[in-house]
């Protein structure tokens, strides 16, 4: 059990290099990890780059694109660019605490129930079954709608409303790791549950939870505008959803201010693209075998297909 | 094969009613008693509160309330629209009258799109029409429906009305230019529909194509010497378009959110405008009807998905289906 700093090191160098390695051989992973990493650090920095903050008048009201405003100015004579910077850190902080509590909920419950069987998982499963089933837009707008529209709100209906396809992964994954011969084996030299769970199965699906996590923080970005279109978020703060919002409601459209219209939008494009990919990229990582599919591993892929058919 | 159909009926008669209950209770445990909010509601006072909780018995023990909601439920009864004092049934029928059309277009649109380019792309695998279509498809997919929405209406709304079913000012018209001028309104929104939709059936219809190819009968068709564009044709489409037909009864839940945000882009009066009018207007008995709507129409097409699945593919038949 014990380690030596030294094989620690060791090891983690190791990993690091497989890593690195895994980014050069898949450009895709690379990419997306990149571009989600640089937004985060420019949202960050919102406040060194635009110290003025979001929602300053600085000129005309839908003054074109120029040199000194680079994508222009909104119906209120703000820097559409300034207003993307800002707008990014709630766009993002959403993305990221909602993608969490829908990982966390979704990783236990899948985990939960994929170890240990039983009536516990026909209880979870059923539970799952109604949430995989009811449409989430309308369920989450009059959460909103009843419950209020504080921004802590908004992150808890979308993380509490998400989980239920992690949940199926996840337990897909759980179910056929604990009958592994390394799980049976840890168990019957006495490991405990909770040492099992967190030491043996954990570790085999952490690469499905660092997936979901990606696709979950897309999601989550997604369902924030669409909550902010609908006038169902704290609309005293800027976001990119609130920006589309806002284009619609005070007519960006008729005033032909496709510089106010366009930044938002492609932002959450490029957000929810660059997790779509990486998600995948990753889910690729963990189960190569879903690259080589055309080599003829016809039964793998039907067992894989019946267990993603949800 | 009976019996799973009884099983999985039952099993969606289960879901109807959890989510029926789910319903309910969501709103009697909203913070504040239901007439509570009356206070938003025009012309409301404390004495038609009072009157509107006795009338609702919401006075009442919260079981006693919960049972008297199924029973008025069963008999057809979903409440009064606190806006325009009509039954909330008749207001759905209406809105869902006109939802219907211009969705069912939208779908059938991406049905279309996604199963050529889905098709063109698994048959070319790896190639840059793979590339191209399976790149567009992500692309529109990671894009907000109310954006794409937008979008059009900033390129196409000098060309095509930019809101609204009918034009007001039609004088006298006769069926024929009503039923012109409807359509014409349901271009822009359809469009977005199909454009919010198509890109997971490329990718699933895609994914399905490949899959197939790799199937033996198609390697014996190409033995016997059959160019590889009749063999897609004849042998791989109807199997590999299977699960696309599965996944349009399964992506209702994703149609219901579309439909809500392009109805309020677009103005269209459907359910979708109908549920985001009622929060505005905080009409909460419009609120859970509308609610209730979707729920049941997405339990019902997933229902519906199943079966067909069954029913077009003798395989999952037999083995009893895939759960």
């Amino acid at each position: 059990m014990t380690e030596s700093h030294g094989a620690r090191t060791a090891r983690g160098a190791r990993r690091g290099k497989a890593l690195w390695r895994g980014a050069r051989r898949n450009p895709g992973f690379a990419l997306g990890l990149a571009v989600l990493l640089a937004l985060g650090v420019i949202a960050a920095l919102a406040p060194l780059i635009f110290p003025a903050g979001s929602g300053l008048q600085v000129g005309e009201s839908y003054a074109a694109p120029s040199g000194e405003h680079l994508l222009g100015l909104d119906d209120g004579g703000a820097d559409v660019l300034a207003e993307l910077t800002w707008g990014a850190r709630i766009s993002l902080l959403v993305g990221v605490c909602a993608g969490a509590i829908t990982v966390l909920v979704g990783g236990l419950v899948g985990l939960l129930s994929g170890y240990f069987g039983g009536w516990l998982e026909q209880m979870l499963m059923r539970v799952t079954d109604f949430f995989l089933v009811i449409p989430v837009l309308p369920v989450m707008i009059i959460i909103a709608a009843l419950y209020g529209t504080h921004l802590v709100n908004t992150i808890l209906i979308i993380g509490l409303l998400s989980w239920q396809s992690t949940a199926r992964v996840v337990r897909a994954q759980a179910k056929s790791v604990r009958e592994r011969l390394f799980v049976r084996r840890a168990r019957a030299m006495g490991s405990s549950h909770a040492r099992t769970l967190i030491r043996h199965v954990l570790p085999q699906v952490g690469p499905l939870l660092a997936a979901s996590t990606a696709l979950a923080i897309g999601h989550a970005i997604f369902f924030e505008a669409a909550l902010r279109f609908l006038g169902l978020a704290d609309s005293n703060t800027t976001s990119w959803g609130q920006m589309i919002a806002d284009a619609f409601q005070r007519g960006a459209t008729n005033a032909g201010a496709w510089w106010v219209l366009l930044p938002p939008g492609l932002a959450i494009g490029l957000v929810v693209l660059m997790t779509t990919v990486l998600g995948r990229r990753l889910e690729q990582h963990m189960n190569p075998r879903l690259e080589v599919s055309h080599l003829g591993l016809r039964s793998f892929r039907r067992q894989h297909a019946a267990g993603r058919s949800r | 094969m009976g019996s799973a159909i009884v099983r999985r009926i039952l099993s969606a008669a289960v879901l109807v009613w959890a989510a029926i209950t789910f319903n309910f209770f969501l709103f009697r445990l909203a913070p504040g008693n239901p007439t509570a909010q009356l206070s938003r509601v025009p012309q409301g006072s404390v004495a038609l509160q009072e009157q509107l909780n006795r009338e609702f018995g919401l006075d009442r023990p919260i079981l006693v309330q919960y049972f008297r909601y199924l029973e008025q439920l069963g008999q057809g009864n979903l409440g009064v629209s606190f806006v325009n004092k009509q039954p909330v049934r008749g207001n759905l029928v209406d809105a869902i009258g006109n939802t219907l059309p211009m969705v069912m277009l939208g779908v059938l649109l991406a049905i279309v799109i996604g199963i050529t380019l889905g098709v063109l792309a698994g048959a070319h695998r790896g190639g840059p029409l793979d590339h191209a279509s399976v790149g567009f498809a992500t692309f529109m997919y990671s894009l907000p429906a109310q954006w794409i929405g937008l979008v059009l209406l900033f390129l196409l709304s000098g060309w095509l009305p930019a809101g609204g079913m009918t034009d007001e000012f039609l004088i006298d018209p006769s069926l024929g230019e009503r039923i012109a001028d409807v359509a014409v309104h349901m271009i822009l929104p359809s469009l977005t529909m199909a454009l919010v939709m198509f890109g997971q059936y490329v990718l699933v219809t895609r994914s399905s194509v490949v899959e197939t190819l790799s199937d033996d009968y198609v390697l014996t068709a190409r033995a016997k010497g059959f160019g590889a564009g009749y063999v897609v044709r004849r042998h791989v489409l109807r199997n590999a378009l299977l699960p696309t037909v599965a996944l349009i009864g399964l992506s209702v839940g994703a149609m219901v959110g579309g439909a809500i945000l392009v109805e309020v882009v677009f103005s269209w009066p459907g359910i979708g405008r109908t549920i985001y009018d009622s929060i505005v207007a905080r009409d909460y008995p419009m609120m859970q009807g509308a609610f209730l709507v979707f729920t049941v129409s997405v339990v019902l097409s997933n229902l519906l998905a199943d079966a067909t699945y069954g029913l077009l593919d003798p395989r999952v038949r037999r083995m009893g289906g895939a759960r």
